[in-house]
C-alpha cells in the first residue's frame, strides 16, 4: 500500500495534552503500541451498536412465509 | 438479539423475472463459490453485498476490517481465468452459474484486478507453506479477481435443505421462542461427551443454543454430513430440552485460517442472531500453524464485533473428579485425565463397536453405527 493511500485512511483529532499523557502512561506495558491505537480501540467500543439503523421489521407476507416454512420443517409448533 | 453485522441484514435475492438474462456472458463457478454467493444473498455474510473489490481486500488483509471499518477477516473473492474469459470488463453484468447447485446469479462487475498470492496467504493464514490447505487454495487461485455486487436469481433444492435456515429465519425463530441470548456452537463432527459438556455449560447462562454444523466438502476419513446431522438429532432428542436447542446447517467451506477464521465464524453466527459464540482450542486450525489459543486472543482486537466469544480451553474426563473438567477447574494430576480423542472414538466406531459411555452417548453411537459406512471414502 502506498503512503498516499495511508494518509487518506487516517485523520487527526485533538485531545487535551494532560489526557494524552495519562493515556500514554496507562498503556505502558499493555498490547497497545500507541496513543492512537488505544483511542481507536476505545472509540470503536463506544460507538459499536450506537450508529446502526434499527433492524427492519418483517413485512406481513415475509413473516407468514417464514412462519410457514419453520412450521413445515418442525422448528415451530 | 444483536443487529446484523454492519447494521443491516443483506438480502440479495432477485424477486422479479429478469428479461435480458440470456444476453449476459456466463461464468461457471465452483460449488464453494456458489455457496459464498448464497451466503451473501441470504445475509450470512452481511454486510457484504458481493465479492470484495481491491480496496476492501487490502483493508481486510492489513487491518482485518472493511474500508468502512467494519470488522472482517476473511477475503471473499471471485477468481477467473482471463485467458478463458477475455471479453468481460468493469461496468459489465455477467451471470454466475453452478450446475451442481443449480445456482444462477448476476454479478455487476465493479473492478477486475490481480492479487499478490504470497502476501495474501501470509496475511490470512500466517504462512506461505503450500502444505497448508488454505495456502494451497490461494496458490491455485486463477489469474484475475472480480469484485462487485451479486443478485441471486435462483438455486435448486439441495440435500439437507430441511436443515438449512437463513439468518432471516433463525432470527424469526429465536424471537418466536422468546430467546434473547443465544449461544452458537460450530461443529464438523458427531457429538462426544466433551462437546455436550461445552454446549451445556454455555447454555446454562443463556436462553438457547444454536448448533450449527458446517456441511460440505470433507476429507477422507471424516464423518459424512448425514451422520453428523443424525447424531445431533439423537443427542437433542434424548439429552436436550426441545425448547432450548435448535440445529441448522451452514454451507460454507473451511479455510483453516485459525484466528482470522474464528472471527469470521463469529460474524456469521451474529448474522444468524446469536449473541455468543463458542470458541474452542485451536479453532479452525490445522497442523501446527497456530498456537492453541491464538483464536481466543484475536478477539481482543475487536471491541466492536457485536458478539461475545465464549472461550473453552481443552477439556477431559477426570477420574478423580468423576466428570468432565478443564484446566481451570480441576486440581488433579494429568495422569487422572482421559482426553476426548476424536481419533480414538473414530477407531472404535470404525470397528463397529460402541465407545465407552464416558466418551460418547450410547444412543449417539448406535445412530452412527446404523450407517453402512459413516465415513467419507
Amino acid at each position: 500500500m502506498t503512503e498516499g493511500k495511508d494518509e487518506k485512511k487516517y485523520t487527526t483529532i485533538s485531545i487535551p495534552t494532560p489526557l494524552a499523557e495519562k493515556i500514554k502512561k496507562r498503556i505502558e506495558g499493555t498490547g497497545f503500541t500507541s496513543l492512537s491505537s488505544y483511542v481507536t480501540y476505545v472509540l470503536r467500543e463506544v460507538i459499536s451498536g450506537m450508529d446502526e439503523e434499527p433492524e427492519e421489521a418483517f413485512s406481513k407476507e415475509d413473516e407468514e412465509k417464514v412462519k410457514e416454512r419453520l412450521r413445515a420443517l418442525g422448528y415451530l409448533d | 438479539m444483536p443487529r446484523p453485522h454492519g447494521g443491516k441484514l443483506i438480502d440479495r435475492h432477485i424477486k422479479k423475472e429478469l428479461s435480458d438474462i440470456e444476453e449476459f456472458p456466463v461464468l461457471e463457478v465452483s460449488t464453494n463459490l456458489a455457496e459464498d454467493i448464497e451466503n451473501i444473498a441470504d445475509g450470512v455474510f452481511s454486510p457484504l453485498t458481493g465479492f470484495l473489490c481491491k480496496n476492501d481486500l487490502e483493508n481486510v488483509l492489513n487491518e482485518k476490517r472493511l474500508v468502512d471499518d467494519t470488522p472482517w477477516t476473511i477475503p471473499i473473492l471471485l477468481d477467473f481465468d482471463r485467458k478463458e474469459f477475455k471479453n468481460i470488463n468493469e461496468g459489465d453484468t455477467i451471470l454466475l452459474e453452478n450446475k451442481e447447485t443449480g445456482l444462477l446469479s448476476t454479478l455487476n462487475i465493479e473492478e477486475i484486478y490481480t492479487i499478490n498470492k504470497k502476501a495474501l496467504a501470509k496475511s490470512v493464514y500466517g504462512t506461505t507453506d503450500m502444505s497448508h490447505p488454505g495456502v494451497a487454495n490461494v496458490y491455485n487461485t486463477k489469474s484475475h479477481i472480480v469484485g462487485g455486487d451479486i443478485s441471486l436469481v435462483k438455486s435448486k433444492p439441495r440435500i439437507f435443505d430441511e436443515y438449512n435456515l437463513s439468518p432471516k429465519e433463525t432470527r424469526f425463530l429465536f424471537r418466536e421462542k422468546g430467546w434473547k441470548e443465544i449461544v452458537a456452537f460450530q461443529t464438523r463432527n458427531p457429538p462426544h461427551i466433551g462437546h455436550e459438556y461445552v454446549q451445556k455449560t454455555a447454555l446454562t447462562f443463556v436462553d438457547g443454543i444454536f448448533i450449527n454444523p458446517i456441511i460440505g466438502k470433507k476429507k477422507k476419513g471424516d464423518f459424512k454430513d448425514e451422520v453428523i446431522l443424525a447424531s445431533y438429532n439423537t443427542l437433542m432428542k434424548y439429552y436436550y430440552l426441545k425448547e432450548r436447542a435448535v440445529m441448522s446447517i451452514l454451507r460454507t467451506s473451511m479455510k483453516y485460517a485459525g484466528p482470522r477464521e474464528a472471527i469470521h465464524h463469529a460474524i456469521m453466527r451474529k448474522n444468524f442472531g446469536c449473541t455468543h459464540f463458542i470458541v474452542g482450542r485451536d479453532h479452525a486450525g490445522v497442523g501446527n500453524y497456530y498456537g492453541p489459543y491464538d483464536a481466543h486472543d484475536i478477539f481482543s482486537q475487536f471491541p466492536d464485533l457485536g458478539i461475545i466469544p465464549v472461550f473453552f480451553r481443552s477439556f477431559s474426563r477426570c477420574t478423580k473428579c468423576g466428570g468432565v473438567v478443564n484446566d481451570k477447574i480441576c486440581p488433579h494430576d494429568p495422569k487422572y485425565h482421559i482426553n476426548f480423542s476424536g481419533k480414538k472414538i473414530r477407531e472404535i466406531l470404525r470397528n463397529g463397536q460402541i465407545p465407552p459411555e464416558d466418551m460418547m452417548r450410547k444412543e449417539v453411537a448406535e445412530t452412527i453405527l446404523k450407517f453402512d459406512n459413516p465415513f467419507v471414502e
